[in-house]
């Protein structure tokens, strides 16, 4: 029985198929993320809803075979919601043994493997640690298995265009995707057109890829499968109507921030250093100059954030990004910003740490760094983003508030976030509320000092209008004048107001809300940031079993939304996942003085949904 | 707006008292610019500037402009976000030796190889002052402090050369308390697009005092200084009978007197503040071997950081055209569900 005529009978045994998890694996060379993202847009423009998780080594171009070089990309998608990237494995496709071995554990019983046969050499499967070739040995008989000559059919499909052997075999990843769009029922013209424009200034290329794709859907479609076989249909997911387009969390955040400043009418300096998973949104802000932003790469994570603060002392809004270790080396900065309460945003996109830890893989253990990582009494918002999509209001968010309450804001995402791509409805900004920044200008009665009595906010006045020139710095300052002061009342009333200043903010966020299920109940699972999704269809799952579980999902972590207390007061039991060793469930537990339990993970990995469903029986079974 | 007023050194004085300690060097350096001010034709609110951490670095706040005093050796970067955020500001960097070249080494490195406009003020007084006197990295080997207290044991620095090094394109070098010699250069410094750089030698009494008396005593003066003048000869000594002769053995610089073996005006160099290989030479001769140069060693023309920015966005906006950043959120690959 052929593979495909496998897969449409495990369609016809369990009819209930809505969701499919595809994972591309193979050398970082190989191509892999750019497969998938190919394949993520052709499946979002065919109408599934999905979820992305591009997983890839730190090594640009590990040596190649090796297993820790394996670059994955994974896609669920499917015709119901979809908020994770899946659990379990349903298609692998293994360029290489390295790739097999590496990811095989995540592919559910009797799932699919397309692995390319020329590429599981004798020198190659040593590499990979292999005794014996699996594809021969009978180690894969749990599984379904296409095994084909990649390579060589790529070369054959790609000889008219005069390609070198490299370049030739460099085509196969499109060969691949081919071959999969096939058995997906996907539309190609996207890839075709994403192809002429990559290759734009080498059409010999864009052509080669070109015909590599379509002769590996042709590979499936005609002579080389058996007939007799259907493809993988997967039907539209219902959607709220409107207009998509598919996009990371790095896009829609570097958009949110572009809308905030458009939104407060102020422009935008965002100076910050490359580091590994933030670079990204610097690149992103530098394609949009057009929209009052500067950008500006510093000579250091310290340079960039003191850029920032002089671009908002300066009267633009100064944003700052990194990654945890860049944060570490701003943290002083941060604190002048603090004391001198100028508007910055900065955002930490978390990686696996500490130090340099997994530069690559996700994990959100900054939480503490953002409420505490700096000297002295320096409270700063902070909010977290939860999904690729929400990456845009949360940027808005931020921009809000550091230019309504001056004062630095962190902005928390993380490396999946930051990756992952998810369809997006696309915002109409002229339904968003502006909230437009108000320079001073009024020579009369001003003091640097000078507080909006609703917000306390500072004075924001800024340099060439005339009649204001003043001096701001890092050393305590009288409440009245501004100027230097080592009186003692004084630093105390400062670092009060300074204080008060952030706690206020309660009073200008939204209550918090229960994401899904009911106010009080048993158990309420309390989450941040990019957990979200895995939390949410956990929930989902058994709520549909008959739990007594809710979800509650908190993007403002500093301050809380001032009902989030009596919110949580109403449950028996608080669970608190976290992709750390327990960072939000201790400020929950001292904060409120409630028995909250924990769920962690450190795996650099997201959560999949059965660890948090696990948990929630357990849980929900202990105290029943 | 009410028809310019002529300003005076008045109108630059805040009302802060000052604190540096009695006879500290940077009195004269703030008499001086206070001074300089109504003589520069830039608009008071347009005028920042902008410290790190030091004695030094207390100036803004006795300068009735705008000001900020930041932290540690991070000046010239909270400068440069200045100038992204409005390269109309005219922006004064306040720094020290201990602020500006140890803390702060990367950053001024790598702000005078961008060529930020900024005027670049670093006080070199060779000593941690607010500290309490431990030795600096311009700090002379052997220097005793209560750190070194058997003498400092590593090689110091020097400032002129080590912005040279860094792509520098406006160097000088003045004393603190030689208004008629610092306002020219500083002039100068001000008229430069893009960084310019100025070493003032600073006296700090309390820490190390007297360390430049060598080049300002009028006793020792005369042989310890050169007077750099673009298109004059490197003379100096009682009566200019010393000059600098370029060595073509050694591709050194060396002294000699003219009408002695046969030295002729001919022989000597004469200055360009044009030539780098020349600026370099005289950036590294230290008393009492050489005279020491001041004045204007370097300076070259070329754009500043934040105006290259700005033509580069202006070019990006006329090739995009005036973009709704509503409709820029609609491209792409787009769908829609209905």
């Amino acid at each position: 029985m052929s593979v495909v005529e496998k897969v449409s009978e495990q369609l016809e045994q369990d009819p209930t198929v809505s969701a499919v998890v595809v994972r591309f694996a193979g050398d970082s060379g190989d191509g892999m993320q750019l497969t998938g993202s190919n394949f993520t847009e052709a499946t979002a423009l065919h109408g599934n809803d999905l979820a992305t998780f591009p997983d890839f080594p730190a090594e640009i171009r590990a040596p190649a075979g090796a297993t820790f070089g394996v670059s994955a990309f994974q896609i669920y998608f499917g015709s119901d919601e979809v908020t994770t990237a899946g659990d379990d494995v349903d298609v692998l496709v293994a360029m290489n043994p390295a790739a097999l071995i590496t990811n095989l554990k995540d592919l559910l019983p009797g799932g699919l493997i397309i692995a390319d046969a020329d590429a599981f050499t004798d020198k190659n499967l040593v590499r990979a640690g292999y005794q014996s070739n699996p594809l021969e040995d009978g180690s894969l008989d749990g599984f379904r298995v296409i095994i084909i000559e990649i390579t060589k059919q790529v070369i054959a499909s790609v000889e008219p265009y005069g390609l070198s052997h490299k370049f030739a075999v460099r085509c196969k990843n499109m060969w691949t995707l081919g071959l999969v769009m096939w058995l997906f029922d996907r539309d190609r013209s996207v890839t075709i057109e994403n192809l002429e424009k990559k290759f734009a200034s080498k059409p010999e290329i864009a052509q080669a890829n070109i015909a590599a794709l379509n002769a590996g859907h042709s590979y499936a479609e005609t002579a080389e499968l058996p007939s007799g076989v259907e493809v993988y249909r997967i039907p539209r997911a219902e959607v709220k109507p409107g207009l998509y387009r598919n996009a990371t969390g790095t896009e829609s955040l570097a958009y949110g921030l572009i809308a905030g400043g458009r939104l407060a009418e102020v422009p935008l300096t965002f100076a910050s250093y490359p580091i590994t998973p933030a670079s990204s949104l610097l690149h992103t802000l530098a394609q949009h100059k057009e929209f009052d932003v500067v950008t500006f790469q510093a000579e250091d994570e310290i340079a960039a954030v003191c850029a920032a603060i002089g671009a908002s002392f300066g009267g633009t809004l100064g944003i700052t990004s990194s990654s945890g270790p860049g944060i570490s080396l701003k943290g002083e900065a941060i604190s002048l910003a603090c004391a001198t309460e100028l508007p910055l945003v900065i955002v930490n996109t978390q990686r696996g740490g500490p130090s340099t830890g997994m530069p690559t893989k996700t994990e959100q253990s900054d939480l503490n760094q953002a409420l505490f990582g700096r000297h002295a009494d320096t409270t700063l918002p902070v909010i977290a983003s939860s999904t690729p999509a929400d990456c845009f209001d949360v940027a808005i968010e931020s921009v809000r508030l550091a230019t309504q309450f001056s004062t630095p804001v962190l902005l928390l995402s993380d490396g999946y976030l930051a990756n992952a791509s998810e369809p997006w409805l696309v915002p109409d900004l002229t339904q968003y509320e502006p909230f437009p920044v108000k320079f001073e200008t009024e020579p009369e009665g001003f003091s640097p000092a000078n507080r909006d009595p609703e917000t306390l906010a500072r004075v924001w006045a800024k340099p060439g209008t005339p009649g204001l020139e003043h001096r701001i710095g890092g050393i305590e300052k009288s409440y009245t004048t501004g100027d230097i002061s080592y009186d003692p009342d004084n630093h105390q009333k400062m670092t009060d107001v300074r204080k008060a200043k952030v706690d206020n903010i309660e009073n200008f966020i939204p209550e918090q809300t229960v994401s899904q299920g009911t106010a009080t109940g048993k158990l309420a699972l309390v989450g941040w940031g990019s957990t979200f999704g895995a939390i949410h269809q956990a929930v989902k799952r058994g709520r549909a079993q008959g739990q007594d579980v809710s979800h509650i999902h908190i993007r403002y972590l500093l301050p809380f939304p001032k009902n989030l207390g009596e919110l949580l007061a109403g449950y028996d039991e608080i669970l608190v996942p976290e992709m750390n060793t327990g960072q939000l469930v201790n400020v929950l537990r001292s904060k409120f003085l409630i028995d909250a339990k924990q769920l962690n993970k450190v795996s650099g990995q997201p959560f999949k949904i059965r660890e948090i469903t696990e948990a929630i029986t357990k849980l929900l079974g202990e105290s029943a | 707006m009410n028809a310019p007023q002529k300003l005076t050194l008045k109108d630059f004085s805040t009302d802060q008292e000052v604190r540096w300690c009695p006879g500290c060097g940077d009195y004269a350096i703030l008499k001086t610019i206070q001074k300089l001010m109504p003589e520069i034709d830039t608009p008071k609110e347009n005028t920042v500037f902008v410290s790190g951490i030091g004695c030094s670095s207390r100036f803004p706040y006795y300068m009735e402009t705008y000001g900020f005093h930041t932290i540690h050796g991070r000046a010239p970067s909270i400068a440069t976000g200045v100038k992204l955020a409005n390269p109309e500001l005219d922006v004064w960097v306040v720094t020290g030796d201990g602020d500006g070249l140890s803390i702060g080494g990367n950053h001024m490195m790598h702000v005078l190889r961008r060529n930020v406009d900024l005027q670049i003020l670093l006080f070199n007084n060779e000593i941690y002052g607010l500290t309490k006197g431990q030795y600096s990295p311009t700090s002379k080997v052997g220097t005793k402090s209560p750190s070194t207290p058997d003498g400092s044991v590593d090689m110091p620095l020097r400032p002129a050369r080590f912005a040279l090094g860094a792509g520098a394109r406006f160097v000088a070098r003045t004393i603190d308390t030689e208004a008629k010699h610092m306002t020219p250069v500083l002039k100068r410094a001000h008229a430069h697009k893009g960084a310019s750089f100025v070493e003032i030698y600073q006296n700090c009494p309390v820490y190390n005092d007297g360390i430049f008396d060598y080049i300002k005593d009028k006793k020792s003066a005369a042989d310890s200084r050169l007077l750099l003048e673009h298109g004059a000869p490197l003379l100096f000594g009682e009566g200019q009978q010393k000059g600098l002769r370029l060595n073509l053995k050694s591709l050194q610089l060396e002294v000699v007197a003219l009408g002695q073996d046969g030295v002729t005006l001919d022989d000597i160099v004469v200055h360009d503040e044009t030539n780098l290989v020349l600026a370099q030479m005289l950036a590294g001769l230290s008393a009492p071997e050489f005279p020491e140069a001041i004045g204007v060693l370097y300076c070259q023309a070329s754009e500043s950081y934040e105006h290259s920015v700005y033509e580069q966005i202006k070019t990006v906006r006329a090739k995009k055209g005036i973009a709704d950043f509503n409709e820029v959120l609609k491209q792409g690959h787009t769908w829609t569900v209905s």
